[in-house]
Order: structure tokens, then sequence, then C-alpha cells
């Protein structure tokens, strides 16, 4: 039987691993190879870069990293952030990256998704949607959560797994960096609306978290956190170890 | 030495990285005289069916591939390049494949539940069958590997040393003789996949 995943996120910026509350206040964690060597000997079942910078320099900054980890760490990496085209993924995807996750950039070009599925494949396409609740409705935020785009999510999540979005992270924005667990309710509704393998972010505070999300959630695909990893709030092994306790599928 | 079938499909960097890893001689070329002077063949592949086989066609290299698979040369195909071992596949359509090993490739549509996703994304542990392979040395029941694929391959369970479930039994190591094919990545498999990389650049084939 397919196992549930555990995903550390790295936000890389100037070559360190970063880490915010509600998007804001960014501290530094570590050198980004390093950890994520660390969480590969950990079971780490996947990693995803988030390449938060924004000048073109610091891209190729962020490329030699994912070079360097890519020619070390053996599991499969998403890397995320500044993807715009199709030349962003074949950047990303020649220096290492598996899998390339779309945010902000397939809201500008709604294109972006069926072109990168065309050239990589579906598996290769991953959309990442940042949603927070507004008027009783879950509106997709563009820019890191800044900007509501007026879009409404679940809708949106459909229409880009129709145009071949082979997985998508459901961020929720109302439950990141409050370590309250992820958003059950707003994960339910994703999960309805596609068939395709669907991440939960935004909530981890402790291992109980992911054990009610794949507890209440069996459909869910995987578990995706940054900070409760970084200062070791949840040791993935520890995690993994009470999963299998628990009778959730998982890779040890 | 192993050489690497570059013949413009997929992307390489993690499967030469993990050869450079496991400080294991490797030459990614798409030319023949590579392909008939080194001691291993391993074919890559990942997207369309019909575009890889095609491309693998047109640059001649499905030939000189399979005359170095009949004599006696080992051959891994890796997820795409496994599938395209075999005598067809359905996917969207009907295209010939090498004719390595007989069966065909199905897809996982209208054969798995729909509470069953697709593509099949994920770890999932390896069931070893009777049938044995050098390239499995070391490697356990239950290890798992990771998958990322929407068709599989239907054959002969004398072909398969490795099962993974995903509501169908899907073959995830399957050999004829020389020749053999992981559906998983390897490359990208951490531990298990790269002690079967390094079985197959230096596993003993008699």
């Amino acid at each position: 039987m397919i196992t549930k995943r555990i995903i550390p996120c790295l936000d890389v910026r100037d070559s360190r691993v970063v880490k915010g509350t509600n998007f804001a206040n960014l501290n530094d964690v570590s050198s980004p190879v390093e950890l994520a060597g660390r969480y590969s000997q950990c079971g780490a079942d996947e990693l995803v870069f988030y390449d938060i910078t924004a000048s073109a320099e610091s891209r190729g900054i962020f490329t030699d990293i994912l070079r360097e980890t890519a020619s070390r760490v053996f599991i499969p990496l998403t890397v995320g952030g500044g993807i715009n085209s199709v030349e962003d993924f074949d950047r990303v995807l020649n220096s290492g990256a598996d899998k390339v996750s779309v945010n902000s950039g397939a809201i500008r070009n709604p294109k972006l998704v069926s072109e990168a599925a065309l050239k990589y494949g579906s598996q290769c396409v991953v959309l990442s949607c940042d949603i927070k609740r507004v008027d009783g409705k879950f509106a997709v935020f563009a820019k890191g959560g800044r900007e509501n785009t007026g879009l409404e999510a679940i809708e949106w999540i459909r229409r880009c797994v129709g145009e071949g979005a082979g997985e998508v992270v459901v961020n929720s924005i109302d439950t990141d960096g409050v370590k309250k667990g992820f958003d059950i309710e707003m994960l339910e509704k994703v999960l309805k609306a596609v068939n395709v393998p669907v991440i939960a972010s935004g909530g981890a505070g402790s291992a109980d978290d992911f054990i009610s999300l794949f507890k209440q959630l069996p459909d869910i695909d995987a578990g995706l956190a940054a900070s409760v990893f970084h200062f070791g709030t949840v040791s993935i092994s520890d995690l993994k170890k009470r999963m299998r306790d628990e009778g959730i599928p998982v890779r040890i | 030495m192993v050489c690497i079938i570059d013949y413009g499909v997929g992307n390489l960097f993690s499967l030469k990285s993990s050869f450079a890893y496991l400080g294991a001689e490797c030459l990614v070329s798409g030319n023949p005289d590579d392909l008939r002077a080194c001691d291993r063949i391993l074919l890559p592949g990942v997207g369309a069916f019909s575009d890889a086989a095609d491309k693998l066609r047109r640059t001649g290299l499905d030939r000189v591939l399979i005359e170095e698979a009949s004599k006696g040369k080992p051959v891994l195909g890796i997820c795409l390049g496994m599938q395209m071992l075999f005598d067809k596949s359905l996917e969207d359509g009907e295209w010939r494949g090498l004719g390595l090993i007989p069966g065909s490739v199905v897809p996982f549509k209208g054969a798995i539940p729909d509470n069953f996703k697709i593509p099949h994304i994920g770890w999932n542990p390896l069931e070893l069958t009777q049938e044995r392979t050098w390239l499995l040395d070391g490697v356990r029941n239950g290890d798992h590997v990771y998958f990322v694929h929407s068709y599989y391959a239907d054959c002969d369970s004398r072909f398969v040393c490795a099962y993974a479930e995903y509501s169908v039994r899907v073959p995830a190591v399957v050999r004829s003789g020389n020749v053999l094919g992981c559906q998983f990545h390897p490359e990208k498999s951490s531990e298990v996949g790269l002690r079967i990389l390094k079985n197959f650049c230096e596993g003993d084939i008699c």
C-alpha cells in the first residue's frame, strides 16, 4: 500500500533556509544542503525547496544550491518560487528538481500549467495554492499570501488540475504559523474536488497534528511543514514511528 | 562502465548524480559505439511512450540496444524506459515497444477504483517474488521505493521479481534474462534505490 508522505519545506533566501510565521518575520535557520541531507537521513519522503529571493543573481545562487543538494540527496525534490514560465521549469529541472510547483505564476499566466504539463508531463507540475477565508469563502492569494486574487479556491484548483497539474499543495493562510493543526475543513473540500494527490500545508505544531490529519482525512497524501522540523519540535523519525504505531501506512 | 542512453528524453541529472555518488563510472551518450563498448546499458525515460519510442527509433539506438541485449549485455530500463522494454503500450493509442520482455503496458485508468489517484505517486513497499535477480541483492521484502507513473506493465508473473500494490499488483521489478526493468525511480529511492543502482554497476551477472 502506498505510504503517507512527510515533507519538510525549506524556504531559501540568499543561500540560507528561513521560516516565517504568517509569512512575515523571517528567521534564519540553517544551510539548505545540510538540512536537506539531515532530513533525508531521518526519513523525509520528499523535500520542497522554495526560492523566496527576488533578484536574478540570487536566482543563480539558488540553482547552485539545488544542484549541490540533488547531487547528495536521493529523494524527490520539488522546487517552487519564481516559476513564471516554461523556461523557469527548464532551469530548475536541469539543476536536479523532479517536480516544479507553480503559484503566482499560474495566476498571472493560466496557460503555464497546461504548457508545462504538455512538455514535462503532469507528474512534474505541482499546483501550490495559498488560501484564506474571506467573507466565508475560500479565496486564492498571490505573492506569498499578500494579495487577494479574487479567485475562488476550489474552482481554481479544479481548473488547474483539468489543465494538467498532477499534485496540489494546499496551504491554509488561516492556519499557517498558528501551530494548532492543519486546516481539515479546507483540505476536505479540496479532496472532494480533485482526484490527484493533495498535500496538506500550514498549521502543523506537533506530531499530534500530523496524526490527526491522516486519521481525519484518510485520502490526504502528505503533510508538509517547515518550522516544526527546522526547530526540532517534531522529529521526523519519531513522527513516522508514531504514525506506524497508529496504523497509518508509512515508510520507515 | 554503464552507458546511460541519451536520446533527448527526460532529465538525467539525478541518475548521473547517483552514479557519481556511488563512485561508479558512467557515460551519458547517444552514440551507438558507446552502447557497444560499455558493459551495461541503462535506458531512462519520462513522458509519453509514443514520443520516447519514436525518438529512440529515429536515432537508430533501438536496434543497437536490441543487438547488445541479445549478446547478453545487462540492460536496465527505468520507469518509461522499463515500459519500453515490453512488446507494446496502450498509452493513448497502441505503440510498439522494443519487445525484449513479453507483455504490454496498460493504463491504471479503468483498472483501479476511483479512490485510487492517478498518477500512482509516492513510496510503496516492494513485495519480492520467487523470481530472483542479482539486481535486488541486499533488497528486503517490504523495502520502500518511489513511484511516479500512470501506466503499468501487464505481463506473466515469471518475468516479475517484485510487485507493488496499488489496487492492482503493479510489476515493480521485471526481468527476462539479462534484460531488467524498474517501474520506480531508484535514483529517487534513497538507500534502497542506490543499492539497486550499485548492484546494476557491480553485480555478478552470471
